[in-house]
């Protein structure tokens, strides 16, 4: 009787153990879901805060200013930064898609498809600076002069993989029916994939551009020795150019007030840029869905 | 990646098609090989992008290659006067920094994605889940600055002196609080690194969560087990594969990161103590610092690319560890993502 009770009593004890467990563990999840938030939310506010004040008219008419120099602006950065992230979504966006229709079309199970797919998901995730040492050796070290091209091409770079797996993945999305359907009524391949599938998969394929320029209009690393930058209006792709991301890491690092100042403004365009892409990527991708 | 099994049957049934009925159009078939070639050709630049790093890499740290040797791996001295170079500081700052990081970051990560499957009411998961990618979607620069201005004072008043106050006595262990709490440092970078690929990290976590068959975890929870005995005993174990390669893509991520690392790291090419106030350097901020500085052709710039070299293949490595387990758990699962 007595033994039946004790045993009860642990059965009782290793319950309520278990359920403390359970609401410690369950409390420390949310403790970690607050944790990110709150990180998301006060450098958000931080940059906000610091950076709104800055934003007048003349950001974007004038031009960077000398240290310790009232006045001034970004537009020589943010004009340089939109050639630069234009013209590598340009180059990049066209080269990205045919791999991705490779990927997705043509080589889905050959060996070059397996390699391209293993190679390409690396060069996603792989160290931004080091594309910037790339186009330094083949471009910038060849013609001796950092040049807004050089930046052009290594942002390019980290266009393509963006857009591949985007693009593939979107493929695969698309039913293969679709495809039959073309085919049966005698359309070639090319025609059944420009005008079937791809243009079927057009959302999510823009969505995948989108979130590559988002990416790119922040990236600094691989412009520091490529593009570099440059205090003064340069139209001229083949010098150096003024981008709005080195633009800010020279100024927050500098001892200049005004030059601080700007570098949160500047910080406020990029990152109210790169977020609204982002947003709206997402919302294209899902009314898509 | 998706299933490709039920789609590619009827997709071999669709491709090779008997002669047909009507004659194809000349442009057709000029066409078709046109776009076949394009596409295939954009695949290979893209083959071709991963070797043309390597090789150009390669090629251009040689001479400090021939030079230093292997020594270079162990040697901290970095001196562009004297023109003796060695990685150690660097290739130390850049692994501890990422260590530490993931410290932080995985424990949050699975918490954060135990709150997305298990907890959160349905209608909060996507817009929590997005707040955590956007999370990723700031630029690192903006981690820099942020870091350096906003919060490292902070970190300094209310962790490092209390830390330091708490522990710095301590013999041994107490050494890694030592030095000037000034804010800047390993531990600083650390803490931005782990914010940084917590997104990551979480989002992979999520998502593997998610292929846990739910008749699992439903007889679970029928024996009467815990939400967190489901997760830990059930969820866990079956996606363990999944949440390595979440957690290497994570550390890849944070050994390559550079602007934010550059910002709070110090720049300051020592090794001379353990601590984790201590300023520091690691290969991503000396690429950032130096490497427009060194004299094209020089030993200071082999160098340099070098240290490119040694992370480019350590994040090789990682990712490549990393995206084998996602597929394993990918497989077992029989195609999903």
């Amino acid at each position: 009787m007595s033994a039946a009770m004790a045993a009860n009593a642990q059965r009782m004890a290793a319950h309520r153990r278990r359920k403390l467990v359970n609401i410690i563990a369950l409390s420390l999840s949310l403790t970690a879901m607050a944790f990110g938030l709150v990180w998301l939310i006060w450098i958000l506010a931080d940059t906000v805060v610091r950076g709104i004040g800055g934003l007048s008219i003349a950001i974007f008419t004038e031009m960077t200013p000398a240290p310790n120099v009232e006045g001034g602006g970004l537009a020589n950065a943010i004009y340089g930064s939109m050639v630069i992230v234009g013209l590598a979504t340009l180059i990049g966006t066209p080269i990205g898609v045919l791999a991705g229709v490779y990927l997705g079309e043509y080589g889905q199970r050959t060996l070059l498809g397996n390699v391209t797919r293993f190679v390409n998901d690396i060069l996603l995730s792989a160290p931004s600076i080091v594309i910037g040492l790339f186009i330094y050796a083949v471009i910038v070290a060849k013609t001796r002069t950092f040049s807004g091209f050089a930046g052009v091409l290594a942002l390019a770079l980290i266009v393509i993989p963006v857009v591949v797996r985007t693009t593939e993945n979107m493929l695969q999305l698309i039913p293969n029916q679709l495809r039959e359907a073309a085919y049966a009524l005698g359309a070639p391949k090319w025609r059944v994939i420009t005008l079937v599938t791809l243009k079927a998969a057009r959302a999510g394929v823009v969505t995948g551009v989108l979130l590559a320029i988002a990416r790119i209009s922040g990236e600094t690393a691989p412009l520091l020795f490529t593009a570099l930058s440059n205090q003064f209006w340069s139209m001229d792709l083949s010098e150096p150019m003024a981008n709005l991301p080195v633009t800010i890491f020279k100024f927050a690092l500098s001892p200049f007030e005004n030059w601080q100042k700007m570098a949160w403004t500047g910080v406020f365009l990029i990152t109210l840029g790169v977020l609204a892409l982002n947003i709206i990527a997402r919302v294209m991708f899902r009314k898509k869905d | 990646m998706a299933a490709i099994l039920p789609v590619s049957a009827s997709e071999q049934t669709a491709e090779p098609r008997p002669p047909a009925p009507t004659p194809i159009r000349r442009d057709d078939r000029l066409g078709d090989r046109v776009f076949a070639v394009l596409t295939t050709g954009a695949a290979l630049i893209t083959l071709g992008l991963l070797l043309g790093i390597l090789l150009s890499l390669v090629a251009g740290a040689i001479p400090s290659m021939r030079e230093f040797g292997l020594s270079f791996l162990w040697t901290a001295e970095w001196d562009p006067v004297k023109e003796r170079f060695g990685g150690l500081v660097m290739i130390y700052g850049t692994l501890v920094t990422s260590i530490i990081a993931l410290l932080i970051a995985v424990p949050v990560s699975f918490g954060i994605a135990i709150f997305l499957t298990e907890l959160s009411p349905g209608w909060l998961r996507r817009p929590l889940g997005t707040a955590i990618e956007l999370l990723a979607a700031i630029p690192s620069i903006v981690y820099g600055m942020w870091g350096l201005l906003v919060f490292a004072p902070i970190f300094s008043d209310y962790l490092q002196i209390p830390l330091q106050n708490a522990f710095g006595d301590v013999p041994g262990f107490g050494a890694l609080f030592q030095g000037p709490p000034v804010g800047i440092g390993i531990l600083c970078a650390s803490v931005i690194l782990a914010i940084m690929i917590i997104p990551f990290i979480a989002s992979v976590m999520r998502d593997v969560f998610e292929v846990t068959p739910p008749m699992l975890k439903e007889s679970a929870y029928g024996l009467g087990a815990t939400t967190w005995e489901v997760v830990w005993r059930i969820v866990l174990p079956y996606t363990k594969a999944g949440v390595i390669g979440g957690i290497m893509l994570g550390l890849g991520r944070a050994l390559g990161e550079t602007m934010a690392i550059t910002f709070v790291i110090g720049n300051v090419n020592q090794l001379n103590s353990v601590s984790l106030f201590d300023a520091a350097n690691s290969i991503t901020s000396a690429l950032a610092n130096e490497f427009s500085e060194a004299n094209p052709g020089s030993l200071h710039e082999a160098s340099l690319i070098q240290l490119g070299l040694i992370l480019f293949l350590i994040t090789f490595v990682v990712l490549t560890a990393s995206k084998v387990l996602l597929a394993r758990l990918e497989r077992a699962e029989g195609g999903r993502s």
